[in-house]
């Protein structure tokens, strides 16, 4: 994080007509946005628009049929460190016999592969992270034994302990209570204001103002990208929620990759 | 009988620290598939090659293959799931292997290969158990970094440059050659009581990864040596005494462990962060947005 507080400005997230499909059928079509690091985003979209499917691509997760990801950054940073993907909380397996320092410990790896030792200073950046995501004290408990809140901290701190740039987080606000909710909203914006670049999928439209700076609205295809005050409009939302999503070739909207056979 | 009690302190170990990646994994049923359908192939291999390490290693290693392999591409090829798959795979490789036994007028009797005979360990016995945990425990140990992330999350492994079916792989190889291992202790029936026997009872007691695998390996080898101990006063099978002990000490860890034991939870009031659990899961209406994602999206 403390490479990133100074002169981040110009680092940005460069994403260039990226298609992403499951079994020929595209998810995420021909999207092109290019994401100032600093901004704290909100993917938003209905079910099935392709919001998780975005956030994998960019974690690398996917592989995509066309298009590039690109990080510009200014540090050559080695690519799997720069993005931390943050699962949706049902898809964790929480009896892992893990706690919340061993969590952090994993975020290491970027850095240690199989058989580098794990030194004082990964303590170090470990302890720094259990510590920037207030969780010191809950730093032997089980995984398990978190609240929802808490959960969703531990595994930013794992993202923290990896030095990570771009954060991806799969609908992080889902089953907090209101507290909860203010507090991680804080802590991602306070992320991103340190200069690295926040994207969470998200569906309540209500909310969105409160927790983030820019807003991403998807559905198959971008429909568009900025500032919260200024994409937040009646338009764009009637444009996502009501455009058909995509789901294979249609006479009246002709795409490139289908001529070539 | 210093060598039987050497080979049940070697398996021991190597089974328990195995089997807690089984335990992770969640493999304990198709270590039990893959251990039954050892036999056909330990049967083949000896019939082919005579009664060799090697042999038996190669023949094991076979159907296991055949196992494992063959219910994926039924299961990708057909409507068959899995497990159904495999089910009728081993079932079908273990009578197999019963018949071929018969056939083949083996020496050694059906029901070592079955219940185990650690009485009767010979010096190469012995030195297969001593190579097999002399070459996967530290070959686990040394990859645990990358395993465990790939057993916690695969995908999120990947993206950071591990290799999770690699992984997998190694896994499945280390399974195969402990279960060799303790084919002589506890056969191909009772084989899987051994490895993950003494897992689930450390599970039960700590939430750190390498106590669960240190932990599996030194409750394996207290039990495996156990239960022969006390087979040796009672005349009980030696097989069947071991697995009586470790899966009677992790019946009892089930009902009196100080962490995840039932007392505990009957004597214990739920934790606060538990309370808030259940709160926010009733304000927030989880079951409703589950039901959300899985519909269609809304289209006009």
């Amino acid at each position: 994080m403390n490479t990133s507080s100074h002169n981040c400005i110009d680092h940005h997230l460069q994403i260039k007509n990226l298609t992403v499909s499951y079994n020929r059928v595209p998810a995420v079509h021909h999207l092109s946005v290019q994401i100032d690091c600093g901004a704290c985003v909100a993917v938003i979209g209905p079910n099935g628009a392709g919001k998780t499917t975005l956030l994998k691509a960019v974690a690398r997760l996917l592989p995509f049929e066309t298009g590039e990801i690109n990080f510009h950054s200014h540090a050559g940073h080695d690519h799997s460190s720069v993005f931390a993907y943050l699962p949706q909380r049902e898809k964790v397996d929480w009896d892992f016999p893990l706690t919340v320092r061993g969590l952090a410990e994993l975020g290491r790896y970027s850095q240690l592969g199989w058989r580098k030792p794990f030194t004082a200073r990964d303590e170090e950046k470990v302890t720094e992270a259990l510590h920037t995501m207030g969780l010191c004290d809950l730093a032997d408990r089980q995984i398990k034994a978190l609240s929802g809140g808490q959960q969703q901290r531990a595994f930013l701190a794992r993202a923290l302990a990896q030095e990570a740039h771009v954060f991806l987080l799969d609908e992080p606000f889902t089953g907090l209570d209101v507290t909860s909710q203010v507090a991680l909203g804080r802590t991602i914006k306070s992320l991103a204001e340190k200069g690295n670049l926040v994207m969470a999928a998200h569906h309540d439209l209500d909310n969105v103002h409160k927790f983030y700076s820019h807003i991403l609205f998807i559905n198959g295809e971008l429909i568009d990208y900025g500032p919260v005050a200024k994409v937040h409009t009646p338009e764009n939302i009637k444009r996502t929620y009501n455009t058909p999503v995509f789901s294979g070739p249609h006479p009246s909207h002709p795409h490139h990759h289908h001529d070539v056979s | 009988m210093k060598r039987a009690f050497l080979a049940c302190a070697v398996i021991g170990f190597t089974n328990g620290f195995v089997g807690a990646f089984i335990l992770l994994r969640r493999l304990a049923l198709l270590t039990d598939a893959l251990s039954h359908s050892l036999l056909p192939g330990i049967v083949i291999g000896i019939l082919l090659f005579g009664l060799s390490p090697l042999s038996l290693f190669a023949g094991a290693l076979m159907s296991a293959l055949f196992v494992a392999v063959g219910g994926q591409v039924i299961a990708r090829s057909s409507r068959i799931k899995d497990e159904t798959a495999i089910g009728v795979l081993y079932t079908f490789a273990f009578a197999l292997g019963i018949t071929l036994h018969k056939a083949s007028h083996i020496q050694k009797p059906l029901e070592d290969y079955l219940f185990g005979n650690i009485l009767g360990t010979s010096n190469d016995d012995l030195w297969i158990c001593l190579a097999i945990g002399i070459i996967t425990v530290p070959v686990l140990t040394l990859l645990q970094r990358p395993i465990l992330l790939s057993l916690f999350e695969p995908d999120v492994a990947r993206t950071q440059g591990v290799n999770p079916y690699l992984m997998q792989i190694l896994l499945m190889v280390s399974i195969v050659f402990s279960m060799i291992a303790s084919l002589q202790a506890a056969g191909v029936v009772l084989a899987v009581g051994l490895m993950i026997g003494p897992a689930a009872i450390v599970y039960l007691y700590t939430d750190s990864y390498q106590r669960l695998l240190w932990g599996s390996a030194i409750v394996g080898l207290v039990g495996s040596v156990g239960g022969l101990y006390i087979s040796y006063w009672t005349s009980v099978p030696p097989g069947a005494c071991i697995v009586l002990l470790i899966s009677g000490a992790f019946l009892a860890s089930l009902v009196l462990s100080p962490r995840y034991g039932w007392i505990r939870s009957l004597l214990h009031k739920k934790h606060l962060h538990e309370e808030s659990l259940a709160r926010w899961q009733s304000t927030a209406p989880h079951t409703e947005k589950k039901a959300e994602h899985d519909s269609k999206p809304p289209q006009t």
